[in-house]
């Protein structure tokens, strides 16, 4: 079995502080692959490791059978996209000039941009619904409105394998849904996705694994249901969480709002406003 | 009509296409414009100047030398001087200039990610005035102002390149402030080249920092113009290069552009055309700033536009400027004086009105 992404044994760390020890998992050809975790545990730079913006110490990382220490900067950028968590350029580009920059590593020739990338980069834009932004420039949209400019530019580009750095967390709800959604489209064509998030329910609703990581390195790794636990989730959150199953989907809560619902009684009737109403037909 | 259609099939044989949403007719217009503006200022600004020549001697004399049958025994020999051994080349040198600073400093501003950098960030002009000043005060060291002023103008960028390198990386922030080090080292060390000069070569030293194309020869439109030319061709080949660039550099790393690479490559040349500029006719403030504004402000930040607007731009306003600086006076002013006068509150301007658009 080959994978698409293998990630061995990989160290970093920033000065003398270690941010993560011993990291390996790996990802399947095809896969929407979730990576969890608490703020500050590694996410970001264990992305930059495997996209060889830093240099990690030990172990390796293997893209589509080969280490990336033996990729070139131009073939990288053929293989794997990146959305970054927020970015903002000093110059008013347009938002379509923006998503044909993701056609440049296919690019060749003198005069290089041609029909063809021009359409792909315009198709992303249709695909993520954002057409209308095209003639915007890109530094002067929202922060949400610009992570979609920068999924619509992986989308261009036009690769095997995508990392998208919590690419839903400048969305609102409806747009949040929409980015998982294209992203598992995305997948079932054949791109492994890696995506990192903080909410425990997309990742455990739309992912077809989930990498859980904790400060030194990876908790639990596998498919949802198996991964998205309580004693899990009391590992890295120290007893925040709730799994409960709502209407026969597992749904993450917060500890305190599933205990009062398993009472039977919400907020509002314990002080006589309305009358106890089961959980699961007040949350479907 | 069939004009048109004939027009398209041979861009389209170029390898040009047109696709729905991406329309670039308008901006290679407006390309097209600015080199005609700049020609026809050019063709004005030979005309005019202090001893009065006739409109019809001047483009005579021109015709003449540009022809191979012109015959320049009709005309007289002191306007055939004027015209063909100090205007033409004044101009000429002008618009090399203007073409140097201008395409540099859009080069600088893309890689430095920064609409607010000149050309002159990284010490260049520093380093160039006291290779100058060294020219002027011991010429018996120096064998030229100009190869000194070119040699220690490079030394400066180099040295401010080496002292931001750190483990394979030029970090942006120390780079900028590694030229402002090397800037002002440079800047002590001019001082000093003033405070022990003699009361000539003081003149000298302070007239050649404010710039000047007073003594522009054939010989340098010669030297200068092929560098400045060739290297114009290549950075804007590199546009789309510098568009991924200045989206930072682990953007440039995404999208398989090693910003490592290709910021060498990129501020090397235009510190080459930066030095040999600065080095020929002295410092002049301004036009490596203002004028990729004023591109972008017609055609967009895509720098495979930016970069050629602003070199037609800053040819044509060193032409502007340097037809004032030798007309307005019967003495001549230097024309960093009037590049700065007339530039200031054009910026200003910008800033006011168009602030937002430009700065982001």
């Amino acid at each position: 079995m080959i994978f698409m992404l293998q990630v061995n044994d990989l160290y970093f760390n920033y000065g003398k502080k270690p941010v993560f020890e011993g990291v390996s998992f790996d990802v399947d050809e095809g896969e929407l692959c979730g990576l969890f975790g608490p703020n500050g545990c590694g996410k970001t730079t264990l992305f930059k490791c495997c996209l060889k913006f830093l240099k990690f110490h030990r172990g390796s990382v293997v893209m589509n059978g080969i280490d990336i220490t033996d990729h070139r900067i131009e073939n990288m950028a053929k293989l794997v996209a990146y959305v970054p968590q927020e970015h903002k350029p000093p110059f008013p580009y347009l938002v379509k000039e923006v998503v044909l920059m993701g056609r440049t590593p296919h690019l060749r020739g003198v005069f290089g941009i041609s029909r063809k990338d021009k359409e792909q980069a315009l198709n992303a834009l249709e695909v993520l619904e954002i057409g209308h932004l095209a003639d915007q420039p890109y530094n002067q949209l929202s922060g949400g409105q610009r992570q979609m400019v920068l999924m619509a530019r992986a989308i261009a580009q036009d690769t095997k394998i995508m990392f998208l750095d919590e690419p839903t967390s400048a969305l609102d709800f409806s747009n949040q849904i929409r980015i998982w959604e294209i992203m598992h489209r995305v997948a079932e064509e054949g791109v492994t996705i890696l995506a990192c998030s903080h909410d425990p329910n997309h990742v455990s609703w739309f992912c077809n694994k989930v990498v859980v990581m904790n400060r030194n390195g990876i908790v639990a790794e596998g498919a949802p249901h198996h991964v998205i636990t309580e004693q899990v989730l009391d590992d890295i959150y120290e007893g925040v969480c709730a799994v409960r199953s709502v209407g026969g989907t597992r749904m993450v809560m917060p500890r305190k709002v599933a205990e009062r619902e398993v009472d039977g009684i919400s907020i509002e009737s314990r002080f006589g406003m309305r009358n106890s109403v089961p959980a699961e037909v007040e949350l479907i | 009509m069939a004009e048109e259609l004939k027009r398209l099939s041979i861009l389209e044989r170029l390898g040009y296409e047109r696709i729905e949403g991406f329309s670039e007719e308008r901006k290679v217009g407006i390309l097209v414009s600015l080199l005609a503006l700049m020609i026809v200022t050019a063709a004005i600004a030979i005309s005019r100047g202090v001893y009065e020549i006739s409109v019809v001697d001047v483009y005579t004399i021109t015709l003449a030398h540009l022809s191979p049958l012109g015959d320049t025994s009709a005309v007289s020999r002191l306007y055939d001087t004027i015209v063909w051994e100090l205007r033409i080349p004044r101009i000429l040198l002008a618009i090399t200039v203007g073409v140097a600073l201008a395409t540099s400093g859009a080069v600088f501003q893309g890689c430095f990610r920064n609409p607010l950098v000149e050309p002159y960030i990284l010490g260049v002009s520093s380093g160039a005035a006291f290779g100058a000043s060294l020219g002027i005060v011991y010429p018996q060291f120096f064998l030229s102002i100009q190869v000194s002023a070119f040699i220690f103008g490079s030394v400066a960028v180099a040295l401010a390149y080496l002292l931001a390198r750190t483990r394979d990386e030029t970090p942006i922030v120390t780079l900028i402030l590694a030229g402002v080090i090397i800037g002002s080292v440079f800047s002590a060390l001019v001082s000093i080249m003033k405070y022990i000069s003699n009361d000539s070569a003081l003149r000298e030293i302070v007239f050649w920092l404010m710039g000047g194309f007073y003594y522009a020869s054939w010989k340098d439109v010669a030297l200068v113009s092929p560098i400045v030319v060739a290297s114009f061709f290549v950075l804007w080949l590199l546009g789309w290069k510098l568009n991924i660039l200045s989206m930072g550099d682990e953007e440039a790393r995404t999208l398989g552009v090693s910003p490592e690479k290709y910021k060498f490559v990129l501020i090397s040349i235009a510190t080459l055309i930066t030095s040999l500029a600065v080095s020929t006719v002295g410092i002049i403030a301004w036009v490596g700033l203002m004028m990729p504004h004023a591109a972008r402000l017609l055609l967009g930040p895509d720098h495979r536009f930016v970069i050629p607007a602003a070199a037609m731009l800053g040819g044509t306003y060193l032409i502007v400027c340097d037809t004032l600086a030798r007309t307005l006076t019967s003495a001549e002013i230097p024309v960093g004086i009037i590049t700065s006068i007339l530039g200031a509150p054009y910026l200003f301007y910008l800033l006011r009105t168009r602030g937002r658009a430009i700065f982001g």
